[in-house]
């Protein structure tokens, strides 16, 4: 938009020969390490994607590429086992434990950054105990409560904890709360919001990138946990969550890898497509943060 | 609309010792600008955030329209603040910028708009109303801070440096233009700087403070004429009013030969005399030239002397050479005298 760009072009001068050829060689030095780098990632998933699409006896052959394309095992893999029911209860406990942590993490954290109150400092180190704690230490006296609920067999013993606070988030959550600048608080005080209201319409606009975060783990967290739910649901099949029902199935249709795989790529699926999305998540935060106040 | 008062209001910080602002009392009557300056460090943004309700009272109280609002919260206070960063919500445009406290105060949309609009036609901001404020220059940015402090209607105004964060010849330009829309809007508004200048030309009255004290609060002028110690003296007025202790005997001084009459007793007293009241002269405090700063008809020359570092002023086309010898010749009956303590001796007036 400048008004040089505008006018006449301007006559480029070309670096010399030595200086491009030199950038030139960076450039292929960089691209084949970033190249080897992403094959290396890359080369599971290409494993699983083509063996997914073998015959059951071509995939316990040493084929590496599929003839023919069997897409039919996508379809096969749903009567083979209750995918549907596994993807519903992940979804239960992924989403109901990832909206108990924000709802119960975020006002915990605004409280142990922005809000002045006697205790606070004593009450962010218990914050910080319960973090470093690993949680099979405290596993066995909960399961005794759970069993004493009556509600071991069900998904509840995962979720309802995620609604008392998860101190990782909560640990997270207060670090970024206390980057922002306390102007834009005040400024709302002064404005006429209470705490609550400059929760619920400044911080949390503010601390999106934060919060996106928090959610982030939480699904990530959940989607791939397997030693709790086969604590508490592993013996009631109809509450199995993808990562338990992914490992049966594999322990059942043992020669059949193609299945395995193919139903291990529908698993995955989601997650693949939620980092796509998240990305573009954290971008925009990163942006949104750079703004000059 | 409402005056403000300071009744020996105190403030002193958890883990500190001496108080950030010592036992202010203030009357600021209804419509009055009143700025609060001092250097940095002073207690000035403590005053105004305790006023905001922002910063806890720890004696004293706060009076706003005659009400003890001591202990109310900020959103009871019906004050409206500008802050140095303008604060505005990176994430909202400037319209919902500006109309952030309509909103909050349950306002209705079209009402709303209406006095977003009218906010916008007074601060020159109807073409941007659209934009986020990432995309505002500076200037634009502290006008839609205003326009978000002004569409409320509040009973007063605080204003925490608006202009600091702004370019020298942008300051100057905004500075006329917050002292034309106070004056229009009538609101009583209190405004911190730290910028002597600023308060000068803002200010229907200044009040100066040092270490959390209130020094002197008065219109610009007496600040200028009076100042009731040698911190305000030497404050107030740029460049900085020349301050000499000298030896007093038989009810006068003697500077440079020169005899300034003291009114009452011996000792120590500290001799005060601005730039305009030190001429170049024939004779008087010799002194060596270091720097002459020109700035267009005048010039101020600042030598060293068997004083110390003094300033005068005299006209350019007459001003002397740096490394020039030239002897200093103070204007007796414009010197302020202030006793050993820095106390103004009264007395003494011009
Ligand atoms: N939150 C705080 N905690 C402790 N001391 C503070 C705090 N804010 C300011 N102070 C101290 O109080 C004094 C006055 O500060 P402030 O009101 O910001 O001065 P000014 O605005 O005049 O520069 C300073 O000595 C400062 O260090
Ligand atoms: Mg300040």
């Amino acid at each position: 938009m400048t008004t040089a760009a505008a006018t006449a072009p301007l006559a480029r001068r070309k670096p010399p020969l030595a200086v491009r050829r030199r950038r030139f060689l960076v450039a292929v030095a960089n691209h084949s390490l970033l190249i080897a780098v992403a094959v290396l990632f890359l080369a599971p998933f290409a494993f699983i994607a083509l063996t997914a699409l073998m015959s059951t006896n071509q995939a316990l052959s040493s084929h590496l590429w599929p003839q023919p394309f069997r897409w039919s095992n996508f379809v096969d893999v749903w009567s083979k086992a209750p995918l549907l029911r596994w993807a519903l209860n992940t979804a239960m406990y992924s989403g109901l434990a990832t909206l108990g942590v924000l709802v119960s993490s975020i006002p915990v954290a605004y409280a142990l950054s922005r809000l002045r109150w006697r205790g606070r400092d004593a009450v962010f180190l218990v914050v910080l105990v319960a973090l470093m704690l690993p949680p099979q230490v405290s596993v066995i006296p909960v399961y005794v409560l759970w069993a004493k609920l009556h509600l071991v067999g069900t998904l509840w013993p995962l979720i309802i904890p995620s609604w008392l606070g998860d101190a990782f988030s909560i640990f997270l959550l207060r670090q970024f709360f206390l980057t922002i600048p306390e102007e834009y608080l005040d400024a709302a005080r002064v404005d006429g919001c209470g705490e609550l209201r400059i929760l619920t319409t400044v911080v949390l606009r503010l601390a999106k990138p934060a919060i996106a975060a928090v959610a982030l783990f939480s699904i990530l967290y959940t989607f791939n946990d397997y030693f709790l739910p086969l604590l508490y649901v592993g013996e009631s099949p109809h509450h199995w969550v993808a990562s338990i029902g992914l490992s049966q199935f594999r322990s059942l249709h043992q020669v059949q890898w193609n299945l395995t795989m193919a139903a291990t790529l529908l698993v995955m699926a989601p997650v693949i497509v939620l980092f796509f999305l998240a990305q573009k998540a954290f971008v925009e935060g990163v942006t949104l943060t750079g703004v000059k106040g | 609309m409402a005056d403000v008062s300071f009744d020996r209001a105190t403030r002193i910080y958890p883990g500190t010792e001496a108080p950030a602002v010592d036992a202010l009392e203030l009357e600021i009557p209804d419509g009055e600008f009143m700025v609060l300056v001092g250097p940095s460090g002073s207690g000035k943004t403590t005053a105004l955030r305790m006023l905001a309700g922002l910063e806890e009272v720890d004696a004293g109280a706060v009076l706003i329209g005659g009400r003890d609002v001591t202990d109310l919260p900020a959103k009871e206070r019906d004050v409206a603040m500008v802050f140095q960063n303008y604060a505005l919500y990176p994430y909202l445009s400037v319209a919902a910028n500006i109309g952030f406290p309509l909103k909050i105060a349950h306002v209705k949309k079209s009402e709303r708009e209406r006095r977003v609009r009218e906010a916008a036609e007074l601060l020159g901001l109807v073409d941007y109303l659209a934009r986020k404020p990432g995309q505002l220059s500076g200037g634009q940015r502290q006008r839609v801070a205003m326009g978000r402090a002004i569409v409320r209607e509040p009973s007063v105004f605080l204003m925490d440096e608006p202009l600091s964060n702004l370019d020298a010849k942008l300051r100057v330009q905004m500075r006329a233009d917050i002292a034309a829309l106070q004056d229009r809007l009538g609101t009583t508004t209190v405004y911190v700087t730290h910028d002597q200048a600023e308060a000068m030309t803002l200010g229907d009255r200044v009040a100066v403070m040092k270490d959390g004290r209130l020094q002197q609060c008065d219109e610009p002028r007496v600040l200028y004429e009076r100042p009731v110690n040698t911190f305000v003296a030497g404050f107030i007025g740029s460049p900085a009013m020349n301050l000499c202790t000298l030896p007093c005997s038989n009810g006068a001084v003697s500077f440079g030969g020169s005899r300034i009459p003291v009114p009452a007793g011996n000792g120590e007293v500290v001799v005060g005399l601005r730039p305009e009241s030190l001429e170049l002269a024939g004779e008087g405090l010799p002194a060596e030239v270091q720097v002459v700063e020109e700035l267009g008809a005048d010039a101020y020359v600042f030598c060293a002397s068997a004083l110390g570092r003094l300033v005068a002023r005299t006209e350019a086309k007459r001003a002397p050479a740096r490394g020039e010898r030239v002897a200093l010749r103070p204007v007796a009956e414009e010197a302020h005298l202030f006793d050993a303590g820095g106390e103004r001796v009264s007395g003494i007036d011009h």
